[in-house]
Order: C-alpha cells, then structure tokens, then sequence
C-alpha cells in the first residue's frame, strides 16, 4: 500500500507515465516490423486469412525460396547494387572537395559560390525542364543517368563544410603547405585521413537515397534490365493493390478479377520476403553505424 | 589607390588559392548542368511548346498555360489536398518528435533509452515503396490488421485505401510512424546541451519535472524549433510526391491528388510538356513566398530566422 502511494506521489506518478508512453510508442514502432518478417515465414493462406498477427504460422520458407528463383528481383539486386555503389562514389568525389574548399578561410568568392548552391535548394526548373534536359545529354534510359543525377545534395554538402571547418583546424592545413604539400595533397593526404566520420555519414546518407530511390528510375528508364530493385518491388505489391480495387469497382468482370487473383496469389506468397530481402541490407549496416548517423544529423544542424 | 590594393590583394588570394576552385569545379559543373540549366526550360510554362521546334521556335502564349491552369476541374481540388497535407502535418507530424525528445530525455536508464532511440530510427530506413505496400496491408478490408481489430471490436470493415477522406490520415500517421524518431535525434541533441545548472537550481527551488520540462527544457530548445518550423514552412506545397503517387487510386483521387503527382501525370503520362511546367512553376513561386514569409515572422517574433 505504501509503494502504491509512493508510485503515485508527485515524480515518480511522472515517471511512470513517461515510462507508460514510451513503451507503447516502442510497440507501435515494432510491431508492423515485426508483423512483416512473422508473414514472411508464414503459410500464405493464413496470412490471408489474416491469422498471423505476431508469430508465424504454419512456419514455411516457401516464399523465400520463390524469391530466390524470381529473377526480375536478382537483375533489380545486381543494378541496385550498381546504383548504390558508382552513385555513391561519384556523389563522394563531387561533395567533398567542394565542401573542403568551402570551409577553407580566405578563399575569394566562396559566400557566392554558397549562394549559388544553396539557391538551387528552393528554386528548380521542375519535372519536365528537368526531363528535357536529361534528354538533351542522351541520357534517357541510361544507366549513367541513374548515377549522376542527384551528384550534389546541397544539403549533405553543407554539413561536410560544417564538419571540415569545426574538425580540421587551421593550424593543420597552413602547417601541411609550410612543409610543402598543395591543396590537393593537403586535402588527400592531411585532411581525409582525419575526416572518416564525415565520409562514414556521406556514404550513409547517399547510399540510403540510392538504395531506396524509385522516381528516377520510373521517369527515365524504360528497360527492364536496368530497373533497380523498388521497381520490381513495387511490381510485386502492386498486384494485390490492383486486385482489391478491382474487386471494390462495381464495374469488374469475374474473368478479370479472377485472372488478378491468380497474379495476386503468387505475389502474396513473396511479398513479405521481398521487402525482407530487399530492406535487409539496410537494416543490417545501419546499427552497426549508428552513432555516425546521429552525428551527421547533429552537425547538420549547427549551421543551417 | 586603396582599391587598387584590393585588387592585387583579391589578386593574390585568388592565384594561391587557384586549387581549391578546381575542388569546387565538379560541384559546381554538375549544378550548372543539372540545377540551372533547367531553369531555362521554365520558358516553356511561357509557351504552347513542341519537342519538335525547341524553345526557340516555339510559339509565346503568356500567361495562356497559367490561365488554364487556375480554370481547370483539379486545381481547387490539387490545391487543397496539397495545403491540407502540409498544414496537418504541420500540426501533427510537427509536434511529435519534440515532445518524443522530451520524453526520451526523462528516461533515467541510458541503456533503455538507447534502445528506444534506435529502434525508433529503424522505420526511416524503410524504403517508401515498402512503406506504401506494408501501408496497404495493414489497412487491406480483406485481412488487414487494423480491420480485424475493428472487426473484434465489432464495427464494420472500413475501405481505408478507397475513401478519399481517410488519405490524408493514412498520410500523415503512417509519416509520423516512419519519421518521428529520427526526426526527434535533432531535438535530443539539443536537449542534452541545456545547462545543467539551471536544472538544479530549478530543482533547489522545487520546481516539479512537468515544470522543469516546460520552464526550461523547453524554453531551451526554442530556437532549434523555429529553425525546423521555418523550414518546414518553406516546403508547403512540395510534399513527398513519390508515398502521395504511390499510396494513389482511382478511388481515393479527389482526396490524394497533390501538385507534385499531377504534375507528373500530366508532363510525363499525357506529355502536356507546357501545361506541366507552369503548374510546377506555380509551385516553386507559391513556396518562395512562403519560405520568405514564415522567415520574416519567425525573425520578427523570436530574432531567429533563416537568413
């Protein structure tokens, strides 16, 4: 009775508040996570059935071995892969000198050059210039237009420069030209060696942009050999979509309905197991590099 | 004679320094090839464009593009959903990290709350085309969860995916499930840089916790909201095309048709290149003055501002 009067008095009647909303935000966070990989490994019919509401049921690894021997999600998988790793190389070669260069002191012109950057932020041309110019380069339906567009995201721009002017002293770089170095080796030799934790975050934040990307490629590919991954991966949960509106029109034929469900059935037997397959990788490097993720965020906003 | 000086001096700077432009010189080409260029491309909102004749050849029509533009059966309708969007996430979508920060910040057991923090991230990683599928199956009148919930609890199966008033709910707190824990990481990090001084003195002058929260955390970390605000004002109307087309059908249209997705269905689906661009320009002024807006009152009321 006592501790009963304890909890209730003044902070800890707080505490256990906080502690209360803080566990259900935590299970509404986890749960569809969890609900996901649980269908993954699931009978599909009692999936369907809407059985499976935390563990698997009817435990089966069927779905996974369909995905295995899909191919569109292989060619999706090598391209993604292609994407994610030229991507992020050029992105990293385009930022980071820039952003070096940014954060120096005494370089003439460099608030104009910022400007002219952060302009682009707010102001673009839109879809169709945007389009149009892509076009007029001959990128269409082009791997390499997969890989450049998106080179500069101003913004990881500017929190490399936030980084390299808080973390690489002055002293450092002047030090480096005294004894003989230039720019270009002051920056490959001095400065990158000591700036891992800004290349760990840009890796990070680019890789996750390419890896997860599906407007570029719906806009400008037509080919299905160089679809990355989400496109096919939309494909697979697009049936199912396609098939309860379908069955919600008024206006459908049996005949229709029955042919979507045919494509519908296959594709709920893998749709769990292709976003497992496809998120994993994600899910896998991102604890592991946490703390460089919170620390991009934080440094990002130092300065605006 | 002063100025002559600065000029050798501007000089000087400039041809010892001549390395650093070229580290700039691939940035800075790609923004020219990619961001401005295209900005010349806006001309075509100017005109009744065909691929055929180019810019140049094109004939001007004015603001004939723009015109029918404010005529058209979508525009109230795209333009509504679109501040209906932005504003309720706004109020919604805004707010819930910050106090998810302030709640964190009260968990006493570190390894608890670092464990919190990082499942509540895991969701940002989710791709959004995943995000749309796990979205239309939790909601599915077939077997989805939630309707089965309400089914348990008796009520009738609800077509969440076909009705268009439900888009924006569906929008806005499947956007808060996936973004509000990494969005709360900024917030974090200014809370755990409050003096810790004026926490005990607070708690010398027995201020409660609810008091201290309100008092001085949050006081504290005022100016890291306005910042946020400010920027998130300055995206109004360009609200995250790709979930809104993808969490898009022909039943729920009147409610999840956006700027950004008709847009795209009348430049790329109907190649209507003109007609497209102005809707987008329409877009990108509309945003300017916003930003420019809410900077303004943000710098009036709390001296805090973008630029």
């Amino acid at each position: 009775m006592q501790s009963v009067r304890k909890i209730l008095k003044g902070s800890s009647f707080f505490q256990l508040i906080v502690n209360t909303l803080i566990f259900v935000f935590l299970l509404i966070e986890l749960y569809p996570i969890i609900y996901v990989v649980s269908c993954s490994f699931s009978d599909p019919d009692a999936v369907n059935a809407g059985k499976v509401l935390l563990m698997p049921i009817g435990f089966t690894l069927e779905g996974y071995k369909r995905v295995f021997e899909y191919r569109d999600i292989w060619v999706g998988y090598g391209n993604t892969i292609f994407y994610t790793v030229v991507g992020t190389i050029i992105n990293l070669l385009v930022t980071l000198p820039c952003a070096y260069a940014l954060s120096r002191k005494n370089v003439a012109g460099s608030k104009f050059v910022m400007i002219f950057f952060m302009v682009t932020m707010y102001i673009g041309g839109g879809l169709i210039p945007g389009y149009l110019n892509v076009k007029s380069f001959g990128l269409l339906n082009t791997r390499a237009v997969m890989v450049i567009l998106g080179a500069l995201s101003v913004y990881n721009m500017i929190v490399a420069r936030t980084f390299f002017s808080g973390s690489i002293p002055y002293e450092i770089t002047e030090a480096a030209k005294i004894d003989g170095c230039d720019e270009f080796s002051t920056f490959l030799k001095i400065v990158m060696p000591l700036s891992k934790a800004i290349v760990g975050v840009m890796v990070l934040y680019y890789g996750i942009g390419h890896w997860n990307s599906y407007f570029s490629a719906m806009i400008y590919l037509d080919d299905r050999e160089k679809f990355p991954l989400q496109i096919f991966l939309r494909e697979i949960l697009l049936q199912s979509k396609m098939l309860q509106d379908t069955v919600a029109d008024p206006s459908a034929s049996v005949e229709e309905i029955m042919y979507l469900e045919q494509l519908a059935r296959s594709a709920d037997l893998i749709k769990y197991c292709v976003i497992i397959v496809s998120t994993l990788p994600m899910m896998i490097i991102y604890p592991n590099l946490q703390k460089y993720f919170e620390k991009g965020v934080m440094v990002g906003s130092v300065k605006g | 004679m002063k100025r002559s000086r600065q000029k050798t001096k501007l000089k000087k700077q400039i041809s010892s320094n001549w390395q650093l432009y070229v580290l700039m010189l691939p940035a800075v080409t790609y923004t020219l090839l990619f961001c401005y260029k295209p900005m010349y491309g806006i001309l075509i909102a100017f005109q009744n464009f065909s691929v055929r004749k180019g810019i140049w050849g094109s004939e001007w029509v004015g603001f004939d593009n723009f015109m029918r533009l404010f005529n058209s059966y979508w525009f109230p309708i795209i333009l509504k959903n679109t501040f209906t969007l932005s504003v309720l996430g706004l109020i919604i979508g805004f707010p819930v990290p910050i106090i998810l920060a302030l709640m964190l910040n009260e968990l006493r057991n570190g390894k608890y709350r670092t464990f919190v923090q990082t499942v509540s991230y895991l969701p940002h990683f989710i791709s959004t085309v995943v995000m749309c599928g796990i979205i239309t199956m939790f909601l599915s009148p077939s077997n989805g969860v939630i309707n089965q919930i309400i089914a348990l609890l008796g009520g009738e199966k609800v077509y969440f995916m076909q009705v268009p008033e439900w888009f924006k709910w569906i929008y806005e707190l499947s956007g808060i499930w996936q973004g509000a824990g990494w969005s709360s990481i900024i917030y974090f990090a200014a809370l755990s840089s409050v003096d810790s001084a004026l926490l005990e003195a607070a708690d010398i002058d027995g201020a409660s916790r609810m008091q201290k929260i309100w008092y001085i955390n949050l006081p504290e970390i005022i100016p890291t909201i306005v910042v946020m605000f400010v920027l998130r004002c300055g995206q109004i109307l360009s609200v995250g095309y790709e979930k809104v087309y993808l969490l898009q059908n022909d039943m729920n249209l009147i409610g999840s048709e956006i700027i950004s997705t008709y847009v795209y269905k009348v430049g790329l689906e109907q190649s209507d290149f003109a007609f497209s661009t102005a809707v987008g320009l329409f877009n990108t002024v509309v945003n300017c003055v916003i930003l420019c807006t809410a900077n303004a009152l943000s710098k009036k009321i709390t001296k805090t501002g973008l630029f």
